[in-house]
């Protein structure tokens, strides 16, 4: 394994865990996991606390509603979005505008 | 700041003429009724009589057989849906096996003119099974409510719920320990609030006109917010393929969110695929009001603490927006709003996305803002009061400032709102004496967060000098102009020399819809950044001519320099290279993923009559953060005719149901608008704090003003008469029953 792969499997990403998933994190209010995308930080979330890929995700799509931001701007390809080392994660309601 | 906010303007700032002015004062605009072709059908939209009812049969053989009826269409007529969110929109394009609404379309009809296509429409023999129905928000909450979809469960990050319910969805932002923040405080206020469905009272109906080509072509001019949205819509709902489908957008006469939805669209171009014809449908006014998205009538529940001096300590409220027939109320912009301008050290917010028997709402000037703006600030109002503080000065030693954390869990980026509230202490209004008895003054502030997204823009040089500049980007307010002077000022050329246009969705790039206070921000960044490019190629070109390297070429003012005697103004080197080696142009797609949010703060001078409840507004001023005003006439409209509409939401209008849930007042006869006889002259004053992420420090302009005249007057109201106002519309029914003169 050479040194930049090295890198990409422990890059980590910090998820903010919204307090009505608390109950899946044992009260823990972020989570550190690995992930390129966000489907991928959710897979490895999902291993560390079971549910929360029911919770945020609907197939291949987040769930009806739900947005995640990452370092603070919306995912618009949402599952698919890029995530990078460092990067936060943060589970959102759905906003419009007029 | 960047180098480009730091140049003197000639163009930015500077009061221009529209560029669609005179086609609009002269009548020559297009706007969707507008439109017509030879052969062309009149479509007829058959409705619910019933807020709730199962149909148990339709029977159209009536309306086919009568002469000059071409084409009839069902449900039936749509390509089966995929998925829930399909089934919702498939559902309200045609009711399926309910209707939900009072206006929910069940069949459509072609006939050779209006009259046979609505004579045809009243021949369809549909048999209904009358169900229950609920309108309240909190009715439809109750365990005992009748459910609109018997296969909905609550959906939350909290899981999943286990029975069929009316609330579609919750959510919850939680910031610190509220308990803890609420055992800090000195003083603690908590409110109940009730707001009405409200619509965007645009005075242009929808109107679509739909034609399909021998080789399968769906071309569909309408009046729409995004006709990229409206292809999808299109695409989506009749599964063809993207390529298959044209939108050409006309003028748009009024919108304010209730245009980024498609209504017509779909059953125009399902009754020309039938009839073989052009197809318009022009939506009658009452439909509009029944049938298409108004905006969410809500309910809150607000607390809020703070010490003596003057601090909030704590922040807790609970939203529940009716949806209408499916889910996706603004609560979560709502939610956003609720203590948006604000440092909360604890805080908590839960919203509730409720179905209701109402028409499915839509997007409306700032989203869910407005009525979560009321409950909030008349509760900020009424704690200042309590610990003896001007208001102003309550909120200015709360307000948040860049960097601070929201209680969503994101940061303030760079905003206005301190310098906003100042400004507004400053200002003549607010240090005017106001006397007299039954007066009050009041006021409120908002934020409200604005867009970016995906805009397009092409510039091409003409061979005189001047420049052709199409966007995606549908016009509502005069974009065109703005982003044509934000083009002309990165061109440094004069803005006569750009000829903005509106394409469609054929021969532009993609844009999202026109919402959001996004248009003049984001188009207007791709404006720029294809002109930057346009100077760079007519650089390489003027490099050629005068065989220099590039580097060596400048460009300042409208003329190209080579650093010695070789020059040539704009409109020479124009000429020269349309004429050897082809045109120029250039093309810019953005996807601007950071904006800078509007801040607003609203004065309010009021005198109610005590006895009738007549509230008249003696002045109102709009203070507001606009980053760098693009056009500042247009900027000062958008503050008036927001505040306009917000007023209108404060005391006028509210739909209103009877308890078989139908809507009693579906036309501006009933359903009151402000008119220019009901406000006074809406005093502006223009605050510019540049957002540092876009090339001249623009924000977003027109949604902020809609968010806190209800707040402001019922603080004024509450100076007048003593009591507070719980209720929008705050009526003469609803202060005559908070001063105890008449029962509820």
């Amino acid at each position: 394994m050479n040194h930049d792969s090295w890198r990409e499997v422990s890059a980590m990403a910090t998820v903010y865990i919204p307090s009505l998933m608390r109950d899946l994190s044992g009260g823990q209010d972020k989570i550190s996991v690995p992930g390129k995308t966000v489907a991928q930080v959710i897979e490895a979330l999902d291993a560390v606390c079971p549910g929360v890929k029911a919770r945020v995700a609907d197939g291949n799509h987040l769930a009806p509603g739900v947005a995640v931001s990452v370092d603070g701007v919306i995912a618009r390809l949402g599952l698919r979005a890029p995530v990078k080392a460092g990067s936060v994660l943060r589970f959102l309601p759905v906003i419009e505008g007029g | 700041m960047n180098a480009q906010a730091n140049k003197p303007f000639t163009v930015v700032g500077e009061r221009l003429p529209r560029y669609d002015g005179a086609d609009k004062v002269t009548g020559k605009a297009i706007f969707g009724p507008d439109v017509a072709l030879p052969g062309m059908l009149h479509g007829f939209i058959l409705r619910s009589p019933h807020a709730h009812a199962r149909i148990l049969s339709i029977d159209t053989s009536r309306a086919e057989a009568l002469p000059g009826v071409y084409a009839v269409v069902t449900a039936a007529d749509l390509p089966p849906a995929e998925s829930t969110d399909h089934r919702y929109a498939h559902d309200n394009t045609f009711a399926g096996d309910k209707v939900l609404y009072v206006g929910h379309a069940v069949a459509a009809v072609a006939a050779r003119t209006p009259p046979i296509a609505e004579q045809a429409a009243r021949l369809i023999e549909v048999e209904y099974e009358v169900l229950p129905a609920v309108t309240d928000v909190l009715e439809a909450m109750r365990d005992d409510a009748p459910i609109l979809h018997d296969d909905m469960r609550t959906h939350s990050l909290a899981g999943r719920g286990d029975k069929p319910s009316n609330v579609a969805s919750h959510f919850q932002q939680l910031k610190g320990d509220p308990a803890r923040g609420f055992a800090e405080a000195d003083v603690i206020i908590e409110r109940e609030f009730h707001t009405a469905t409200v619509h965007q009272g645009y005075i242009e109906s929808h109107a679509a006109l739909a034609t399909w080509s021998d080789d399968g072509v769906l071309t569909v001019n309408t009046t729409t917010q995004g006709s990229f949205a409206f292809r999808d819509h299109l695409v989506w709902l009749l599964d063809l393929p993207m390529s298959k489908v044209r939108v050409i957008p006309t003028e748009v006469g009024g919108a304010f969110g209730g245009k980024n939805t498609s209504y017509l669209e779909v059953p125009a171009a399902l009754l020309a695929r039938k009839a073989r014809r052009p197809v318009k449908i022009t939506m009658p006014r009452p439909d509009v009001f029944l049938a298409t998205g108004p905006s969410s009538g809500a309910f809150f529940r607000v607390k809020m603490g703070a010490t003596r001096d003057g601090h909030i300590t704590a922040a807790q409220a609970e939203l529940c927006y009716a949806a209408g027939a499916y889910p996706g109320s603004p609560v979560g912009s709502g939610a956003n709003v609720m203590f948006g301008p604000y440092v909360i050290p604890h805080g908590q917010v839960d919203g509730y996305d409720v179905v209701t028997n109402g028409p499915r709402v839509s997007s409306y000037r700032a989203p869910g803002g407005t009525p979560a703006n009321f409950a909030a600030e008349t509760v900020i109002d009424e704690l200042a009061e309590k610990l003896g503080l001007d208001p102003i000065e309550f909120r200015l030693r709360n307000h948040a400032k860049e960097g601070d954390e929201r209680i969503d869990g994101g940061t303030h980026g760079s905003i206005g709102g301190i310098e906003v509230l100042e400004a507004a202490q400053a200002c003549d209004h607010y240090n005017a004496p106001l006397s007299g008895p039954n007066r009050g003054r009041g006021v409120a502030h908002a934020a409200w967060g604005n867009w970016g997204g995906r805009s397009s823009c092409t510039l091409s040089v003409n061979g005189d000098g001047t420049v052709s500049l199409v966007t995606s980007s549908v016009d509502l307010s005069g974009t065109r102009t703005t982003i044509a002077m934000q083009a002309a000022e990165a061109l440094e050329l004069p803005p006569e020399r750009i000829r903005p246009s509106v394409g469609d969705t054929d021969n532009t790039g993609y844009a999202d819809v026109s919402a959001g206070s996004r248009t003049t921000y984001a188009t207007g960044i791709a404006a720029i950044q294809a002109a930057e490019d346009i100077i760079v190629q007519m650089e390489a070109r003027a490099a050629a001519l005068w065989d220099v390297p590039a580097e060596r070429v400048t460009y300042a003012r409208g003329v190209f320099a080579s650093g010695t005697d070789q020059r040539f103004t704009f409109a020479e080197l124009a000429e020269q290279v349309t004429g050897s080696g082809g045109s120029v142009s250039s093309i810019a797609n953005v996807d601007v993923a950071e904006w800078g949010a509007g801040f607003s703060t609203h004065i309010a001078d009021v005198e109610v009559d005590p006895e009738t409840g007549k509230v008249t507004l003696l002045r109102y001023t709009v203070v507001q953060d606009v980053g760098q005003a693009v056009h500042p006439t247009m900027v000062e409209g958008q503050m008036q005719g927001g505040a306009t509409q917000g007023i209108g939401w404060a005391l006028y209008e509210g739909y209103a149901y009877n308890e078989q849930g139908q809507m009693l007042n579906a036309n501006f006869l009933d359903y009151k608008i402000p008119t220019a006889l009901d406000v006074p002259m809406i005093e502006t004053v223009i605050v510019e704090v540049p957002y540092p992420k876009h090339p001249f420090g623009v924000r977003g302009v027109g949604e902020p003003p809609i968010v806190p005249p209800p707040a402001a007057i019922a603080n004024a109201i509450y100076r007048a008469i003593d009591v507070r106002p719980t209720h929008l519309p705050m009526t003469p029914a609803h202060l005559l029953e908070k001063l105890g003169l008449i029962e509820s």
